[in-house]
């Protein structure tokens, strides 16, 4: 697999990230080199082998359907730029 | 029947699959411990879960598992017992993680399938493709502020079900007849709500055309609609946009769009340089959702009565027709009503007064069936009255619009107005001899073979019994002595 800067450049978008153009090309081959290392990891043997989904012998926690949490407006809205009346307050964002 | 759009070139098909997002009954939200209630404060019902501060970590809610599966068993389908939640993600500012978390390539339910009954009588069977649980986004308001958008989290991670149907449906009936019937079964099973205006349940609609016989063609996914009757305007609109850009010798665009209900028209909703790419992964933070068997078979015993076979039992046992049983149990609230009216008593004439008398005077004073001033009890009581002779039906719909006026028993109403049917012999008989004396040109009339006057002198008789008289023992002495 191998990325070109185009696929960099889309993938920047994608994640919100600004990258200049100038640095498009070294960034493809700085991820290149993370996916070459990776792909070593193609030449071991994994047939008959149960897919890993977790490093830790664990299962899934499950919770009780009760209402335990929520209830400060004030928190959770603290860190907003912008607010009113208990929203969020975004520049508009309809089409 | 499917709908056929009559193009310059010859018939197009047109081919429907539908996402029904439904959210899911809980107290709680799937992965944090806030209020999952419709309608609070803003932001009042937001976990830090839910707001995504850094550190926080999703729990998932057991009833919200427990509701996918109870869903997936009314729907027929293969339950996985292991499952994997994904990241979806995507940028919006009503999704503070930046990711839905979903499940894509292993849901937790998977193939099954429903029937539909049509208009002309037609079952048809609609595959499901999957079922599978995700978080809800918060709710942008634009309308608030000039400039702002102001985003409220409440319904941000608030458990959903989206239920994907194979592309099997060809009309915008049949479409209508699925929603409808899918909100029927989660209703019945307690697991969504079902109310589309308050968005607990909502629909995306994924429509192409083809020649019959062909290869599906390109679909667009019409986004977001809250109601059956603009789904079916959609499709309807979208079917026709599609026929004419094909035949005009253009391709249709894989795209979004989203029906304006104002214009009647959909309209483009992303353009294509921005293209979903929602580059899915298993979350992290979450580990693969697994149960046994045995957890499937405890939810399986607590299954309702569904409405399909509800349905078979209301015609097979009861004798009711396919089109009344249909319409009784397309609600679990009508069909509990009807059954309590129904208990120990004919079945056809309770279905025959819940349909006709029941439904007609809540439809004209705009009630649900909850808000009835006549309760099954009620309604059983006059029904009764009925059966056992002290009133006729024509005097029982006089008793019945009052009861629906003031809320009375049938009885207390009967005896107040003295309405009781009359089947003393003596009085009915002075009755008839009066009319018939009052009418000597008709009975000679009658005598000399038109056979249609019966009626006349029957209406007579009741008219004068202010319709009361037996209309049984009025036939039996009125017959013989027009014909004597």
């Amino acid at each position: 697999m191998s990325l070109d800067k185009a696929a960099v450049a889309k993938v920047a978008n994608l994640a919100r990230i600004r990258i200049e153009e100038k640095d498009l090309e070294p960034m493809a081959a700085e991820l290149n080199n993370i996916l070459g290392w990776v792909e070593q990891l193609g030449e071991v043997d994994t047939d008959n082998v149960e897919p890993m989904t977790s490093v830790a012998d664990m299962r899934l926690r499950w919770r009780a359907d009760a209402v335990t949490d929520g209830g400060y407006v004030e928190d959770v809205v603290a860190n907003a730029p912008s607010r009113e009346d208990g929203f969020f307050a975004v520049p508009k964002v309809i089409e | 029947m499917g709908m056929i759009i009559q193009g310059a070139t010859g018939d197009w098909e047109v081919v429907i699959g539908l996402e029904i997002h439904a959210q899911v009954t809980s107290k709680s939200k799937l992965f944090s411990g806030a209020s999952a209630e419709y309608g609070a404060e803003p932001n009042s019902q937001v976990s830090f879960v839910d707001a995504a501060m850094p550190g926080m970590l999703p729990v998932i809610n057991e009833m919200a598992v427990e509701q996918a599966v109870r869903t997936g068993l009314g729907l027929n389908a293969k339950i996985n017992k292991f499952s994997v939640f994904d990241r979806k993600n995507y940028f919006f500012p009503d999704l503070p993680q930046g990711y839905q978390i979903s499940q894509y390539l292993q849901p937790i339910v998977g193939e099954g399938k429903i029937l539909i009954d049509l208009k002309d009588g037609e079952t048809r069977e609609i595959g499901i493709t999957r079922l599978h649980l995700e978080q809800d986004a918060g709710k942008s308001l634009h309308d608030q502020h000039p400039s702002q958008t102001f985003i409220d989290l409440n319904r941000c991670g608030v458990p959903l079900m989206e239920i994907v149907s194979e592309p099997d449906m060809r009309s915008p009936e049949e479409a209508a007849v699925y929603v409808k019937k899918i909100r029927s079964i989660v209703r019945y099973l307690g697991t969504c709500d079902g109310n589309m205006e308050e968005g607990s349940m909502r629909a995306d609609v994924n429509v192409s055309v083809r020649k019959p016989g062909d290869e599906f063609g390109t679909r667009c996914e019409l986004k977001n609609i809250n109601s059956v009757r603009f789904m079916q305007q959609a499709i309807i609109y979208e079917a026709n946009r599609q026929v004419d850009i094909l035949e005009a010798g253009g391709t249709v665009d894989q795209e979004t769009r989203l029906y304006d209900p104002v214009k009647g028209e959909t309209r483009s909703m992303r353009s294509k340089e921005e293209a979903q790419d929602y580059r899915y992964f298993p979350d992290p933070d979450l580990l693969p959702l697994e149960f046994d068997g045995a957890f499937i078979e405890r939810i399986r015993e607590t299954l309702p009565e569904l409405p399909d076979p509800k349905k078979a039992r209301f015609i097979k046992d009861l004798g009711l027709s396919p089109y009344d049983a249909g319409v009784l149990v397309a609600e679990k609230e009508v069909a509990d009503y009807f059954e309590a009216v129904a208990e120990g008593r004919d079945a056809k004439l309770a279905a025959n007064w819940v349909i006709g008398e029941l439904f007609g005077h809540l439809n004209r004073t705009s009630k649900s069936l909850g808000e009835s001033p006549v309760a099954a009890p009620a309604l059983g009581e006059l029904l009764d009255l009925i059966s056992d002779g002290t009133i006729s039906n024509r005097i029982a719909k006089e008793v019945f619009e009052e009861m629906f006026d003031t809320g009375k028993m049938a009885g207390a109403i009967v005896e107040e107005k003295g309405l009781k049917q009359v089947s003393d012999t003596g009085a009915i008989e002075a009755a008839i001899d009066a009319v018939i004396a009052a009418n000597p040109d008709k009975a000679a009339e009658y005598k000399s073979g038109k056979d249609k006057l019966f009626g006349f002198f029957m209406g007579q008789v009741m008219k004068a019994t202010q319709g009361k008289a037996n209309p049984g023992v009025v036939t039996e002495i009125l017959k013989p002595k027009l014909d004597a």
